[in-house]
């Protein structure tokens, strides 16, 4: 389905430096007009050609929802990620033409929400950013609590609290200061909706938590781009397509199909929709499965496979692809 | 489970057992033979129940058949215990308590379908997701149904086809159930042929 | 076209409505076989042939204005047919947009659309509407974005919040609809509206069809029909006025048939809001006379074998089981057991 959906021609408008890992990025649409308009918690899938190799990572829509003149993004350099965001990082300048997809929300705010409270990590900022911006202007009751390393690192810390005054509440690790998660989670009024993005361990703390303290799922939210994870090469047998390909140890095995012009769906490129899920048809080996979407069950039976996130090893695997 | 609560068709609510959780706090809601359902979710709490009946506030009316048994509640000691006539009146106290809470109480409701949807509804416009509400059937099958026509309710339906409260149209019960009305749908059964009403059935008692 | 084009004409009392040979011509005929079942059968809504239905986002016809004054009687006589819980405003706001700037663009003689910021000034021609008023705030407007909005189009709208891996109907204006209630249904979640469906659930259809609509992209809608049948053109066959169109149903002669026997059709588009991330559901209802029908052989041939071998529970809950065998017989006379080429365009002959 995704495949299918026209790309958006960009430019690269402005990159800035935020600190010592993270880079901004402003796109407008090339040849001028309005981008289409999204909803806070969005993401774009950005298309980089990386000398030859066809990268397509995800990245959560930053600016403030109600500006479509350009689109924002802000990008962490992985130094052992698969190498999309160093290509960001090194390779982007401003003047660029770059393709994205449509905006897609995976992690929208729940509007029947009498309050929204959201804990960041680090990075995982980059959503709130727009969606704080759309319940600001919507007059909605929102917290926001947002931790990072170091205040460098802090990336937004200071434009939020401008903003919003004391509806951001920061804090900075090595300075000592910490979220009193119990105690938050134990004054929120009925109708409140919890969202977090961040650090695998952040979102696991924070998850575990509220479920203990008996919040229900349905009040829950969370968000996890993983990056695909590097790996070892290894071969698919394509079975429709009766190709077999080699995934590179940097490449995913979506990449890896798409590059052999193989038509593959998808929607996150995060492990997290469940759009890209394939049939496995025969499996001598073990797969690495890496994503949120299969359960335990569909994992262990070694029939079904997410290509944007998850590996194989062994001797033969087949795909319905 | 009583054939008739068996699930028919996807709108149509399932119900399950009361367990106990983790929480803030503890609202239970039943009616009628509810209570039994009440006394053994605390019962499975073992040695949490003395914890758990500090934190819990207990809201009882009589069943549609009459069933009172407001003693084996009261008997548990909870932190509070109201009995009320019927569900209006238990409705303010209800919504001041719901509208008081935090996130993290625990809403159990057991009883009969028309007390369990009517809290539930209540729960949800109070703001809660309706999947954070657990419920138990236990008791009357009696209906709630909401005339699709005239739009008023008739509690305590134990026939089909039966007759409007409000209207006076011959309505046949459908398994049609909306969780914002608390109510099953009727539908008058001799729109197409006026007067071809067919003998009255008891199917909810 | 001039404003002309747009028939005065009703769908109660006195039931004028008919459709023009033209309107004949374009009715979009829902049955591509000779046979009929529940499937997924959703394509991507894009422009389809110059004077199609399809030709535009919003098709606009000769009924326009008949149909928006049917409308607003309905909505007068019970103003509950269109309702919208509290968080679904801003896809009032995002469905608003989407019907002015896709009519704006598709009928610039009809309809105009001229922006300043959030400024924005809105003309139906047709209807007589000019309204300046600021996008967003909804105390500039004398309804809701959603009532607004859809009080000047034709079809059913409902607008279904995305939550929990599902699709929620939590706002609508049903006026046009195949008997079912907006009021009962709102706040249902994708499988409990669709509970009273024989068959399609065992079949899988609604599994399917849910995870296709979660996925569903901005700027990527898509299509399906749907089809009943109605007798006499009445627009507001609701559940809640049941016992007023009902008998109509007892009334039906061979003689009368033809006239009084209507094909509802239902072309069903669906899209995805940007502001709110909601499911725009537009129900399109299309009615055409079998005496008009039958004008194309091949639709007279393939309606009567649709009719003469639908499941009879799919006719029952169709609500047309009681005059099939009435239909079959009226249909049976255009039917000289001829293939008919695949496709639901006519060939006339």
């Amino acid at each position: 389905m995704s495949n299918g959906t026209a790309r958006i021609p960009v430019t690269v408008a402005e990159v800035l430096e935020v600190n010592e890992l993270i880079k901004r990025f402003r796109f407008v649409r090339t040849g001028g007009g309005h981008l289409p308009t999204f909803s806070g918690g969005s993401h774009v899938v950005v298309e980089m050609n990386d000398q030859g190799t066809r990268r397509l990572n995800p990245y959560s829509l930053m600016s403030d929802p109600a500006d479509t003149s350009s689109y924002t993004i802000s990008v962490r350099r992985d130094d052992m990620g698969r190498g999309g965001s160093l290509f960001m990082h090194r390779q982007v300048t401003p003047g660029m033409q770059m393709q994205i997809g449509p905006p897609v929300n995976l992690f929208p705010l729940d509007l029947r929400g009498r309050k929204h409270l959201m804990i960041a990590g680090g990075i995982g900022i980059t959503p709130f950013m727009a969606m704080t911006a759309q319940l600001d202007a919507r007059g909605e009751r929102f917290e926001l609590h947002y931790a990072a390393r170091s205040r460098a690192l802090g990336a937004y810390m200071d434009f939020l609290e401008t903003r919003y005054g004391d509806r951001v509440h920061l804090y900075v690790d090595e300075e000592g200061q910490a979220i009193d998660l119990a105690g938050l989670l134990s004054r929120q009024p009925i109708g409140t909706h919890l969202y977090v993005c961040g650090p695998k361990p952040m979102l696991n703390w924070v998850l575990s938590t509220a479920r203990k303290m008996g919040w229900p799922d349905g009040a829950v939210h969370s968000e996890e781009f993983l990056g695909a994870p590097v790996g070892k090469r290894f071969q698919v047998e394509l079975a429709a397509a009766k190709k077999t390909i080699t995934v590179e140890g940097n490449q995913s095995l979506l990449e890896a199909i798409e590059a052999a012009g193989v038509e593959a769906p998808y929607l996150c490129r995060g492990g997290a929709c469940g759009q890209c899920e394939t049939d496995v048809l025969h499996c001598d080996g073990h797969i690495e499965h890496n994503d949120h979407w299969l359960t335990a069950e569909q994992k262990a039976s070694g029939t079904k496979i997410m290509t944007c996130v998850s590996r194989f090893e062994g001797k033969r695997l087949v795909v319905d692809r | 489970m009583n054939s008739e609560l068996e699930g028919t068709i996807r709108s149509r609510p399932v119900y399950g057992t009361l367990e106990p959780r983790e929480g803030s706090g503890h609202l239970m809601v039943a009616d009628g033979e509810g209570a039994g359902a009440i006394v053994d979710l605390v019962a499975g709490a073992g040695a949490g129940a003395a914890d758990m009946l500090a934190r819990t506030q207990i809201i009882y009316i009589p069943g549609p058949n009459g069933t009172d048994q407001s003693d084996r509640l009261r008997a548990l000691n909870a932190w509070s215990f109201f009995r009320a006539n019927d569900y209006a009146t238990a409705q303010p106290r209800l919504r001041k308590v719901l509208g008081d809470a935090h996130m993290g109480l625990q809403i159990y409701l057991s009883g009969t379908e028309g007390l369990i949807g009517q809290a539930q509804r209540d729960a949800i416009e109070a703001g809660l997701p309706h999947s954070a509400v657990q419920t138990e059937f236990r008791g009357s099958t009696v209906r709630r149904v909401q005339c699709v026509h005239c739009k008023g309710i008739t509690e305590n339906v134990r026939t089909d086809p039966f007759k409007c409260s409000h209207c006076g149209l011959n309505l046949f019960v459908r398994d049609h159930y909306s969780r914002r009305h608390a109510a099953f749908q009727g539908v008058n059964i001799d729109a197409e042929d006026p007067g071809h009403v067919p003998p009255a059935v008891e199917r909810f008692k | 076209m001039g404003l002309d084009f747009f028939k005065q004409e009703t769908f109660r009392d006195d039931y004028t409505f008919r459709n023009s040979p033209e309107a004949i011509r374009r009715f979009p005929f829902p049955f591509a076989e000779d046979s009929y079942m529940y499937s997924v059968n959703m394509e991507p809504h894009v422009a389809g042939p110059k004077g199609s239905v399809f030709e535009h986002m919003f098709d606009v016809d000769e009924h326009y204005l008949s149909e928006m004054r049917d409308r607003a009687m309905v909505l007068r006589d019970d103003p509950l047919r269109c309702q919208s819980l509290p968080h679904m405003t801003l896809a009032g706001w995002d469905l608003l947009e989407l019907i002015m700037e896709s009519k704006a663009r598709d009928y610039p003689d009809w309809f105009e659309l001229h922006k300043t910021g959030n400024r924005w000034t809105w003309i139906n021609r047709p209807m007589e509407i000019e309204q300046t008023f600021t996008f967003l705030n909804e105390s500039t407007l004398p309804h809701g974005p959603m009532e607004y909005i859809t009080r000047q189009t034709q079809g059913d709208f409902t607008l279904q919040d995305q939550r929990d891996n599902n699709l929620w109907i939590d706002a609508g204006m049903v006026t046009t609809q195949a008997d079912w209630s907006l009021d009962f249904d709102i706040g249902m979640g994708f499988h409990e509206w669709h509970a009273p469906v024989p068959h399609a659930h065992q079949m899988g259809v609604f599994d399917r069809a849910l995870k296709f609509l979660l996925k569903l992209q901005l700027g990527a809608p898509v299509r399906r029909f749907n089809w009943t049948m109605t007798v006499d053109p009445i627009l507001d066959t609701s559940p809640e006025t049941y016992p007023k169109w009902g008998p109509s149903k007892a009334t039906l002669t061979l003689d009368n048939i033809g006239h009084r026997q209507h094909l509802r059709v239902e072309l069903q588009s669906l899209h995805r809001l940007p502001r709110s991330n909601a499911i725009a559901f537009p129900i399109r209802a299309y009615l055409i006379k079998f005496e008009e029908l039958v004008t194309m052989p091949k639709w007279a041939r393939r309606l009567h074998r649709v009719v003469r071998d639908v499941h009879p529970d799919l006719a029952t809950y169709k609500g047309f089981l009681r005059n099939r065998d009435l239909m079959v017989q009226y249909l049976s006379q255009f039917d000289d057991g001829k293939p008919t080429s695949p496709g639901w365009w006519p060939e006339p002959e």
